[in-house]
Order: structure tokens, then C-alpha cells, then sequence
């Protein structure tokens, strides 16, 4: 057990907030590793310490290894918090804190090695007993052909070391197979600078199911599932928990899958394991799993009273887990919207600029994680999203009318935000109805058009 | 912080305006330019502006063109960290340190190192002058554009 003191946290916007909050509950100091850009920002100013670790492109700042490494050196930080995106998941960091006495608050660089590379994590599946998508590996047009031949059309054509969507193409028939398998490949090099792609089974539809597990390398828990199935290009726009509608045996699969698969690696820390729920065929198969604080961990959170990042600094910290199964109780319903500085009305492009007014009242039932505040800068060298609202109720209903009312109440104003998008579905019947599939957003827009309410 | 050549950007604005006297104070920085006649004329603090009595303050002569006076903090340019690491002063413990205060330097003349991760980064001066102080510390952390050492222009 080494009680961590002070924590650098390798990341920014409202997640390094949050790191803060929790940080700031334990009695735990932070330095703050900032770019150029986000020196004034919330996180900044409320971090014991800011340092900045470059220039406002992420590459010269947030993404190099050695400067994060120095800099929580160099601050007499113990521990090091990466967040999520950015360094989160990269090996050679914790790689890195490892050989400089660092605690790295994640999982070990085994585990992350593990899970890092998708045709390294569908192997462990494989050996778990995990179910998967039906696909398969392919570096020429001849064996994407047999593999498609297998597994029938649609299908998609996946980056190895790919996420967020980049470099992934959807394939209706045969014809199409030589030129998307070409365009892939030359995506996923230019993105990630690897051409490996795989192909797998297209899921005409399908729910992103995911389940938040916790381990201190011993004990191995799940706090319950999440359903993130509307999304935006493979982007996650709303997130909700439990997953409305899914039924007892499903339920039950997913949560012994994820918790199989994390058994079967060792993982030890945070983790979540993703699933595409087949609607069709009642059946789930395993996606990828992110060793890392999801952006959608509070409506976890807010069902099981947990404090995710509490949890994970007391693993780091080499702490047992102080929970049994049966502790994590389930309570009411919980949804997160994703506040993205954004303008729906052309082509979603992004707004960066400055805030003139930011104003999220408390209302029961409500959350906000946000770095926003009046005067506030969005940089233009980052993600768009800007907060995160989280309305917990009794029941979904109650959830999503919290959640309508914090969307008419709160201010966010001097830039365009996806505000309008949200409160469309919010008061769309087939959102209320749940269970939606990942197609739903896309089909949604086109009846948008013309005006959100 | 500001640097000469901004200091002499603010000199011109003033030059050109119709003020005659400007304080800025940003941080750890104050600066006081006046210009046109004898400063004893002027009030000197913000806290005695307010005239005494409702005597309305005496307009200034018209401005003519002065050498303005320039009080700084320190003064010289400063030679920003152009990134994150541990600053040494000198190539190797117990070496002689690159510069001292009162050497001459050119741009190319190497101030310091900063080292990320065993990786020894040299920094050079940027600019031609003579080094007024080193600022940053011996084997602690800078940040990206702390100042390392500060320079006066030749």
C-alpha cells in the first residue's frame, strides 16, 4: 500500500475537473500539466498547481510522453492520473511512471497491451469464451474476400490500431469489397500509421451495451451496464444507465462476459467492457475494452452511489477493493447528454470561441461535470465537448424530464452548442420508448431538419 | 512580462496619442511612462488623482516629444523556455556554467540545457546582448515559456 500525495493529471477540459474534485475530497494535491491554450482554464486555476507542458496542438503538449513524465517528476507529484483520450491508454507511459517510481492510476502495462491492439483483444475474447462479432483478419484483397465470403454482407472493414471511426468503412456487397478494403487501409495508415485492417459481420441492428467493471487484481466486480447507443459517427451523443429494455438473459450475459474477459487478462483497475447487442438474433458480441475512465462513468456513478475516480486512486494505491458484489446496488435511472460546442445547424462543425455566459443552476436530480465558465476560451485544438449534464431519477421518466428541464434552464451562451440536438430527443417518443439502436441518431436528423424544438 | 520590443510598441501608442501618462500593471510587472513636461507637475499615484477640494486637475501643456522614461521590472528581454524540463546551466555538474551576468552573447550562443527525460535539449540565446541575470534556477523544472535568463538588447 503507497498513499498517494500528490497527483499530476496528464489531461484537460472537464475531466481534469473532476480529477480535481475527487482529488481535493481525499486530501490529495494536484498539478495540472497544461498546453499553452488551456492555461487559464477552470482546471488550471483550481489544480494546487499548473505547469505548462507546451504549445496548444496536443502533440506538443498532451501527447508527449516525456514531458508529462518530467514535468510529474519535476513536481514532486507520487502518482499520475492520464484521463481519458490523449495519453490514457498508451503503454509506454505507464511504461514510463513504472521505471520512474510513478504510480500510473490505471492499468498495468500488461493489461494495457492486452487490450491496446483489437486483434490482440479479440484473441483474449476467443480465450475467454467471450462471444465475438464473426470476421477476421485481412491484409490482402484475397483473404478479405474468403473472410467475406464467411460472414456474409454487410459487413465492415476495421483499423487494428484504430477508434473513433477513423478508418472504418461499411460494405453492402461484394462489388465493393477491392476499393473500401483499399480506401481502409490507407485511412488507417495515415491515421494511425498502420494499414492492418480486419473485417467483421455488419450488425444491421445493433445497442452499444457496455459494463463498468472494477478489480484490484483479486476481486473482480461490475458496477452495471451502460447503453450508449445513441451516437453520432461512432461518436457517443447520449449515454444512459441501466440499458432500457434489455432483457433478464442478455443482461445477465453481458455482465458475466465482461467480467469473464477482465478475469482472463489480470486486469487490475478501472475498466469497461463493450458490447454490440444484436436486436435481431438476441445476442451480444464482444467489441473492444477501454482500460480507462470512460467519459460516461457518472450515470454509473450516479445509480451506485460510487465515486469512480475515488475507486481508482484506491486501487492504484494498492488498496483491496472495500466492496462485495452484492454492495453495488442499483438505484433509479441516470442519462448523460453530452454538451459538444458544435453547430448542429451546419454539419455539426465545430465552435470554438469564447463563453460569454455560463450558467448551469442546480436542480434536483441533476449533474453537471463542465470546465465552463463565463469569460471561459474553447481552444480550437480539442474535442468539442464542454459538458456533461447527468439527470438521475427514480425512474427513466423522471430522468429524461430533469434532463428536458436543465436543457431549457441553463445558459451556454457566445458559441453554438448540440444543446437543441439533445432536447430533440429528449422529447422524441421513440427515444422515451428506449432501447433505441445505434441507427437511431442518424435517422432522427432528417426529421430535425428544418428546426429543433 | 513584457518584453523591449512591446515596451517600445506601448512607447509609440503613447507618442502618437494624446496622453501624457500611462501605468500598466500586470502580475509582478509596473510600468510608468510620462511624457511632455517635468513629472512633478503630474501626479505620480492613482490614489492622488482625486483633487482636493473639487479643484479640477490643470490640463497639461500640449505634448511635446520626449524621450520617455522607462521603468520596468528589470528590465532586458527574457529568454522564454521553449520547453518543458529540468534547466541546467551548465553542460555537466561542477562545469562551468554557459553564461554569467555580463557576458556577451550572440543568437546563436548557447544559455543552457533542458533536459526531458536524459534527453539534453540546448537552448540558444535568440538574440545579440549582453546577460543581465539568470532567472531560472540550477536543476529545476521549467515550463514551457518560463523565462530562463533575461538579456539586454544590443
Amino acid at each position: 500500500m503507497q498513499p498517494i500525495r500528490r497527483i499530476f493529471i496528464a489531461n484537460r477540459g472537464e475531466i481534469a475537473v473532476r480529477i480535481i474534485r475527487t482529488a481535493r475530497a481525499l486530501g490529495i494535491e494536484t498539478v495540472l500539466g497544461v498546453s499553452k491554450a488551456d492555461r487559464d482554464s477552470l482546471g488550471a486555476k483550481l489544480a494546487t498547481r499548473a505547469v505548462c507542458l507546451g504549445p496548444g496542438p496536443s502533440r506538443d503538449s498532451y501527447l508527449k510522453v516525456d514531458t508529462v513524465v518530467q514535468a510529474t517528476l519535476g513536481t514532486g507529484c507520487d502518482a499520475l492520473h492520464p484521463g481519458y483520450g490523449f495519453l490514457s491508454e498508451n503503454r509506454d507511459l505507464a511504461l514510463a511512471c513504472e521505471k520512474a517510481g510513478l504510480v500510473f492510476i490505471g492499468p498495468t502495462p500488461a493489461n494495457l497491451e492486452a487490450v491496446g491492439d483489437k486483434l490482440t483483444a479479440r484473441s483474449h475474447a476467443i480465450a475467454a469464451g467471450v462471444p465475438l462479432v464473426p470476421g477476421g483478419n485481412a491484409a490482402t484483397l484475397a483473404e478479405a474476400e474468403e473472410v467475406a465470403t464467411r460472414i456474409g454482407y454487410p459487413l465492415l472493414i476495421k483499423a487494428v490500431s484504430g477508434g473513433g471511426g477513423k478508418g472504418m468503412k461499411r460494405v453492402n456487397a461484394a462489388a465493393e469489397l477491392a476499393p473500401q478494403l483499399d480506401l481502409a487501409m490507407s485511412e488507417a495508415a495515415a491515421a494511425f500509421g498502420d494499414d492492418r485492417v480486419y473485417l467483421e459481420r455488419f450488425v444491421t441492428s445493433g445497442r452499444h451495451v457496455e459494463v463498468q467493471i472494477l478489480s484490484d487484481g483479486e476481486t473482480i466486480l461490475h458496477a452495471g451496464e451502460r447503453d450508449c447507443s445513441v451516437q453520432r459517427r461512432y461518436q457517443k451523443v447520449v449515454e444512459e444507465a441501466p440499458a432500457p429494455g434489455l432483457s433478464p438473459a442478455l443482461r445477465t450475459g453481458v455482465l458475466q462476459a465482461a467480467t469473464a474477459y477482465a478475469h482472463h487478462i489480470g486486469y487490475r483497475s478501472l475498466g469497461t467492457v463493450e458490447f454490440m447487442v444484436d436486436v435481431d438474433r438476441a445476442a451480444f458480441y464482444f467489441l473492444e475494452m477501454n482500460a480507462r475512465i470512460q467519459v460516461e462513468h457518472p450515470v454509473t456513478e450516479a445509480i451506485t452511489g460510487l465515486d469512480l475516480i475515488a475507486t481508482q486512486i484506491a486501487i492504484a494505491e494498492g488498496r483491496p477493493l472495500a466492496l462485495r458484489q452484492e454492495d453495488i446496488a442499483l438505484s433509479g435511472h441516470a442519462i448523460e447528454c453530452r454538451l459538444n460546442a458544435e453547430d448542429i445547424a451546419h454539419d455539426f462543425r465545430p465552435c470554438p470561441g469564447r463563453v460569454s455566459l455560463a450558467w448551469f443552476p442546480a436542480l434536483p436530480g441533476l449533474r453537471v461535470d463542465t470546465h465552463m465558465e463565463s469569460g471561459a476560451m474553447i481552444p480550437p485544438h480539442y474535442d468539442s465537448m464542454v459538458a456533461k449534464l447527468i439527470a438521475h431519477g427514480p425512474t427513466r421518466e423522471a430522468a429524461i424530464a430533469t434532463m428536458t428541464q436543465a436543457l431549457r434552464v441553463l445558459r451556454l451562451e457566445g458559441i453554438a452548442t448540440n444543446a437543441p440536438l439533445h432536447a430533440a430527443i429528449m422529447a422524441d417518443p421513440e427515444f422515451a420508448t428506449g432501447g433505441v439502436d445505434t441507427n437511431y441518431l442518424a435517422g432522427l436528423l432528417p426529421r430535425l431538419a428544418g428546426g429543433c424544438p | 512580462m513584457l518584453t523591449r520590443a512591446e515596451i517600445d510598441d506601448i512607447l509609440k501608442l503613447i507618442d502618437g496619442s494624446d496622453f501624457t501618462e500611462l501605468k500598466l500593471e500586470m502580475g509582478d510587472l509596473k510600468l510608468e511612462l510620462r511624457k511632455g513636461p517635468q513629472t512633478a507637475a503630474l501626479p505620480l499615484h492613482l490614489g492622488q488623482n482625486t483633487p482636493a477640494g473639487g479643484t479640477p486637475t490643470p490640463q497639461p501643456a500640449p505634448p511635446t516629444a520626449v524621450v520617455a522614461p522607462v521603468i520596468a521590472s528589470g528590465g532586458g528581454s527574457e529568454i522564454p523556455a521553449p520547453l518543458l524540463g529540468t534547466f541546467w546551466h551548465a553542460p555537466r555538474p561542477g562545469a562551468d556554467p554557459f553564461v554569467k551576468p555580463g557576458d556577451r552573447v550572440t543568437a546563436d550562443t548557447i544559455i543552457g540545457i533542458i533536459e526531458v527525460m536524459k534527453l539534453m535539449n540546448s537552448v540558444p540565446a535568440g538574440i545579440a546582448g549582453t546577460v543581465l541575470d539568470i532567472t531560472a534556477p540550477n536543476g529545476e523544472l521549467v515550463e514551457h515559456g518560463q523565462c530562463l535568463i533575461r538579456i539586454q538588447p544590443h
